[in-house]
């Protein structure tokens, strides 16, 4: 088994370095700090943190005021309510006039388990990528997350990242560098290509291994930075392999999918296939029991891999 | 015909242009003005919000109207600012939280010196830097794209608490409109406001008493309105909103309150100064027609 590690703890701390190299760096919550690890800067800066109570709309407008006044706001909470429950705002305060604030929702995802259907964002990345002027990210592991955060401190704009509850295995090491917009190969192979992002990833490696012992030869590609999408590695990925599987803790709709099939209908049209949420609420459970029921596991990719691989042929 | 005639609209306009200067554009605040200067000020103001909309054929004059001795006060005698440099860090902020006034805050601005005043016949037309309603990215002066209603007391807090983390004397002032109140996020903002004791945040209710489906109390009841924002831990000054006098000494009286935000209730008369305009929540999102500006621009001569 890899390593394992929580992308939400690395957030967390991660806040606290920036926080001690830039004092404009403020972070915002609404009341779940122990839950998004804001809580690590809460103490260590506790006036450049900003509880908001269970007011999320509130939340994101005020981080937009603070934006408009120089400073680098982070604001947090679930992926469910963030951008779900203060859609309007994020639109309005945020991505119209361009703000350079922050959105990290930790909690993305059927992953958070057995508090259910109210809790599982399966729809954020949808809502958050329909709007103009965000960049979407959706880290891979730990070490990937804690240079998302860097870089989005580091450029000006509104940023979205997207985090999962539980500990996600290590796809990395300390040596990985994030290059924001770029697509990262993990594997490189010559039948298919699977495209993942978030906990996917360490799934579609699995997967890619599986595969490759009844020969079929996968590339992998790390599409963490989802919006604006690197149209190039998806175009190469098509010409080089031939077909195409995405996988997403999201629905079928809005997400990583819906990108990359845009990107290669209208470039360089292969078969593909899509592991992601069918279009339905799943339920209370184990987070493994969850990603199992609702075909979010290495073997749904190598089964999306193996239809897609026939299509390809026929 | 619905559009005033093109050449009669800019002439009233361009006659009103004919002004004498009131910003030296360089300092930071508006040459001292008596009231009655000012009076004379709002009065050329409800004149471009009717030229403004009467020419576009759309937009929102009767929540303008009503705010004109707000805005006056504020932009002619309270905020230091400095029109030739709209984004001077310690500024002090006008944040138009009801984005459908923009013609009242864009006719201000003018007024100011912020752009020219000819640019207002441009409203709402395409490529115009004089949007529907206010957008931040594209009009010099204005703060916030607003129009989604309900957002803008929220983001005056966090321009306050911006200023408290960097030591910055300015204070923010916010408009909403009593029927934007409905909106859930302005008592979200009511109450963060005052338990981050944001003392030189002044939020100004322009209550005429309307809104688009008529009379507040008829739609979704407010009252007791002043009782709601002491509640919420508010200090609370009500005053005749169309007497610059108690506007002004309202704005004074705002900057002694410490610990906690202050809301001024402004009793308004929507579409106030246009006898057929007041009172009627048809002109909330209607603008006149050309006879109809007519004979406003006669009213407000």
């Amino acid at each position: 088994m890899p390593k394992e590690a929580s992308t939400r703890e690395a957030y967390g701390k991660t806040l606290v370095e920036l926080g001690r190299e830039n004092p404009d760096i403020v972070v915002l919550d609404a009341d779940l700090s122990r839950s998004t690890m804001t809580h690590f800067f809460a103490s260590e800066f506790p006036n450049r943190f900003f509880d908001c109570g269970i007011a999320e709309q509130n939340m994101v407008s005020i981080a937009a005021g603070l934006a408009a006044s120089g400073k680098i706001p982070f604001a947090s909470t679930f992926a469910v309510f963030l951008p779900g429950r203060c859609f309007d705002q994020v639109r309005m305060s945020i991505a119209q006039p361009g703000f350079n604030v922050k959105l990290v929702a930790t909690h993305g995802g059927i992953s958070i388990g057995e508090d259910g259907t109210s809790h599982q964002a399966v729809e954020d990345l949808a809502l958050i990528g329909s709007l103009p002027g965000f960049t979407v990210i959706v880290p891979a592991d730990a070490i990937e997350t804690v240079q998302a955060v860097k870089v989005a401190a580091a450029n000006y704009g509104p940023f979205y990242i997207r985090l999962c509850r539980p500990k996600i295995p290590l796809v990395y090491n300390e040596s990985y560098r994030f290059n924001l917009g770029k697509a990262v190969s993990m594997r490189q192979g010559k039948d298919a290509t699977i495209i993942a992002i978030g906990l996917m990833v360490a799934a579609a490696l699995e997967a890619a291994d599986n595969l490759k012992q009844e020969g079929i030869d996968c590339s992998v590609l790390n599409m963490s930075t989802l919006k604006p999408i690197d149209k190039a590695a998806i175009i190469k990925a098509a010409t080089d392999t031939g077909a195409i599987v995405t996988a997403e803790e999201h629905l079928a709709h809005g997400g990583l999918g819906s990108e990359v099939a845009q990107v290669v209908a209208r470039h360089h049209s292969v078969p593909m296939e899509f592991v992601a949420i069918k279009d339905t609420y799943a339920k209370s459970g184990k987070p493994a029991e969850l990603l199992q029921r609702y075909g979010l596991t290495a073997k749904d990719i190598e089964q999306a891999v193996r239809s897609v691989v026939k299509k390809k042929v026929s | 015909m619905l559009l005033p005639e093109e050449g009669k609209a800019q002439s009233t306009t361009s006659a009103d242009s004919m002004k004498t200067e009131v910003f030296s554009l360089s300092t930071a605040k508006a040459k001292s003005l008596s009231i009655e200067e000012m009076k004379a000020i709002a009065k050329r103001l409800r004149r471009y919000i009717i030229s403004m909309t009467g020419k576009a054929g759309s937009g929102h004059p009767g929540g303008s109207l009503s705010a004109v001795e707000i805005v006056t006060a504020l932009y002619f005698r309270i905020l230091r600012h400095k029109p030739a440099e709209p984004q001077w860090a310690d500024r002090d902020r006008f944040i138009l939280s009801k984005g459908h006034a923009a013609p009242l805050l864009y006719a201000a601005l003018a007024e100011c010196g912020y752009f020219p005043i000819d640019e207002l016949l441009t409203l709402r037309q395409l490529d115009s830097c004089l949007q529907g309603h206010t957008d931040c990215t594209v009009t010099p002066g204005v703060e916030m794209s607003a129009g989604a209603l309900g957002q803008g007391l929220s983001f005056a807090i966090g321009v306050t608490l911006a200023g408290r983390l960097n030591s910055q004397k300015y204070r923010v002032y916010v408009l909403l409109g009593d029927g934007e109140c409905d909106e859930g996020q302005v008592w979200e903002a009511a109450m963060a406001a005052a338990h981050f004791k944001v003392d030189n945040l002044v939020a100004i209710v322009d209550n005429n008493g309307q809104q688009i489906d008529g009379w507040n109390r008829d739609v979704m009841n407010l009252d007791p309105f002043n009782k709601k924002w002491q509640a919420f831990g508010w200090q609370v000054i009500e005053v005749d909103g169309h007497d610059l006098t108690q506007l002004i000494d309202a704005f004074e009286q705002a900057k002694q309150v410490k610990g906690k935000p202050t809301v001024i209730i402004a009793h308004t008369i929507k579409g106030k100064g246009v006898s057929f305009m007041e009172n009627n929540p048809d002109f909330h999102g209607k603008a006149p027609n050309a006879e109809q500006v007519e004979i406003a621009l006669k009213e407000l001569e």
